[in-house]
């Protein structure tokens, strides 16, 4: 792919209480937002494990967002914060070992959010086309 | 209470294999789990009951040929349990906390006998090694561990600056201590007295002695360091495993990787092989076996945090990677930002099982 018509893929894992919803009310709200996410629902952010994040990444995609509830508004009561101590570990983690944690996102996004969502997937996605390709596109030997 | 094992004829083996077949006649303990000699003439971890069996024992062989913390959990994690007494290094009583966290193993009816540590070789060159044992622990005194000429301590230990006892029911604290004469052992008042041990004089060099190799150590380790992080930021993860195979030995190895369904092992990276050519044509080529960086990063995200710096997974690797610099590179970093020790407080919750609702309030809310 050319790099001046480079579209940045997003992974999306969005909490089914929250962010999934905020993301429907987006739609439904008819609210505009770029195509280049790929949503993913599970029931948590909590049930995120770290290695759902490392696979897209390392297969190219430019950015993997996480979203779930706001702290205290977790379905499960505390999955979110589960979360929140998981990501920051994986984020050190990718940032020690030399890659960039920047198009790793976390953001809390309540079902009555759908702007937020909109405006997160607009700001993510024009973020990681500043940064550019995910180096790890071209990279066949990781 | 502080007491000396006194050494006859410079004999330290006999004297602390006297000292543990006390353990079991005074019924301390009803079995032992320590390093025996077996007639093949190598050390393997083994639970004795039998004080003449005994005579085998070598807790102070320069070996190591796993992490001992793992069996160790095997004998105590169920009940009924006995009371048992197990030999470890210090490297080992720390991968049974974090084991204990994990809950697998159980400290409840454990006493833990801990050994400083002189460095030890990998299994291999001991094998080959004609050790000259009064060599070896006439290192203790001075602390200035240097193996035998032309040989190399396995590399887990060359940057290891825990070589000695932090906390244990019993330990045998070799540092500072002419070990020709005696070897100072510290131990509860209630078990002294069952054993008929008095207190001995003095407190020796070991504090100052320990303090002098930390901080060699640790500048060895912050050079080991420094280097391999070089290696990351130019290469990446993939870029320093290039050669892995993935056998999983380096998993497998790991006191701190106890999960028997782990992701690794599941059907879940049996890919379909038009999985693998949609792969292909996306990049043009595809390494495999596939997902090896995955597999080291997601091993690092799922124990990083109590890696407790053995250094078996470099010990056991195929491809002589240098894993365990990796991880405790990168362990080092985030165990820093949850301000947590592996090893240091059975109390002290794993970081990522526990949390605050107040901490981190920025996150998330960009």
């Amino acid at each position: 792919m050319a790099e001046d018509n480079f579209e940045p893929k997003i992974v999306a894992f969005l909490c089914n209480w929250c962010t999934y919803t905020g993301a429907d009310l987006a739609g439904t709200s008819r609210l505009q937002y770029p195509p280049n996410v790929r949503i993913i629902r599970l029931m948590c952010s909590g049930s995120v494990d770290p290695t759902y994040v490392l696979k897209p990444l390392l297969d190219g995609a430019d950015g993997v967002l996480i979203g779930g509830c706001h702290p205290g508004d977790c379905h499960y009561q505390s999955g979110n914060y589960k979360a929140r101590r998981r990501i920051i570990a994986l984020k050190e983690i990718l940032k020690s070992a030399g890659y960039d944690d920047d198009r790793v996102w976390l953001r809390w996004i309540s079902a009555s959010e759908g702007g937020r969502f909109a405006e997160t997937v607009t700001q993510m996605t024009e973020a990681m086309r500043e940064k550019g390709p995910n180096p790890m596109r071209r990279k066949w030997a990781v | 209470m502080r007491t000396l094992i006194p050494v006859e004829n410079n004999d330290t083996l006999t004297a602390v294999r006297g000292f543990l077949k006390q353990l079991l006649e005074a019924e301390v303990v009803d079995a032992l789990l320590l390093p025996m000699e077996t007639p093949a003439g190598t050390i393997t971890p083994a639970l004795v009951s039998n004080p003449d069996l005994l005579d085998a024992a070598n807790p102070l062989a320069p070996v190591m040929g796993l992490n001992a913390a793992r069996v160790a959990g095997h004998v105590s994690i169920r009940e009924p349990r006995a009371k048992i007494g197990a030999v470890l290094r210090p490297c080992e009583l720390r991968a049974l906390v974090e084991l204990v966290k994990l809950q697998q193993a159980s400290l409840d009816d454990l006493v833990t006998i801990g050994v400083d540590c002189l460095g030890t070789y990998d299994v291999p060159v001991y094998a080959e090694l004609d050790v000259d044992m009064a060599a070896y622990l006439a290192t203790a005194q001075s602390g200035e561990l240097t193996p035998q000429e032309g040989y190399s301590f396995r590399d887990g230990c060359q940057m290891c600056e825990k070589p000695h006892v932090e906390q244990a029911d019993i330990t045998l604290e070799l540092f500072g201590a002419d070990l020709t004469i005696g070897v100072p052992v510290s131990l509860s008042d209630e078990m002294a007295e069952k054993l008929g041990l008095s207190a001995a004089n003095g407190d020796g060099e070991r504090g100052k002695v320990v303090e002098k190799l930390v901080a060699a150590r640790t500048r060895v380790r912050d050079a080991r360091f420094t280097e391999i992080h070089q290696q990351l930021d130019q290469e990446g993860v993939e870029g320093v495993f290039a050669a892995c195979v993935r056998c999983h030995n380096c998993m497998t190895v790991c006191p701190i990787c106890y999960c028997k369904t782990c992701l690794f092992k599941s059907p879940v990276f049996d890919h379909e092989p038009a999985q693998y050519m949609n792969w292909v044509q996306r990049k043009g080529a595809y390494r495999l076996p596939a997902d090896t960086t995955l597999f080291h990063l997601t091993r690092l995200n799922h124990m990083a945090l109590s890696c407790v710096g053995c250094g078996m997974c470099t010990s056991a690797c195929p491809a002589d990677l240098p894993v365990g610099q990796v991880f405790r590179a990168i362990g080092q970093q985030v165990q820093a930002v949850f301000e947590y020790v592996p090893g240091r407080d059975i109390e002290e919750p794993l970081p990522l099982v526990t949390f605050k609702e107040d901490e981190w309030m920025e996150v998330g809310e960009e």
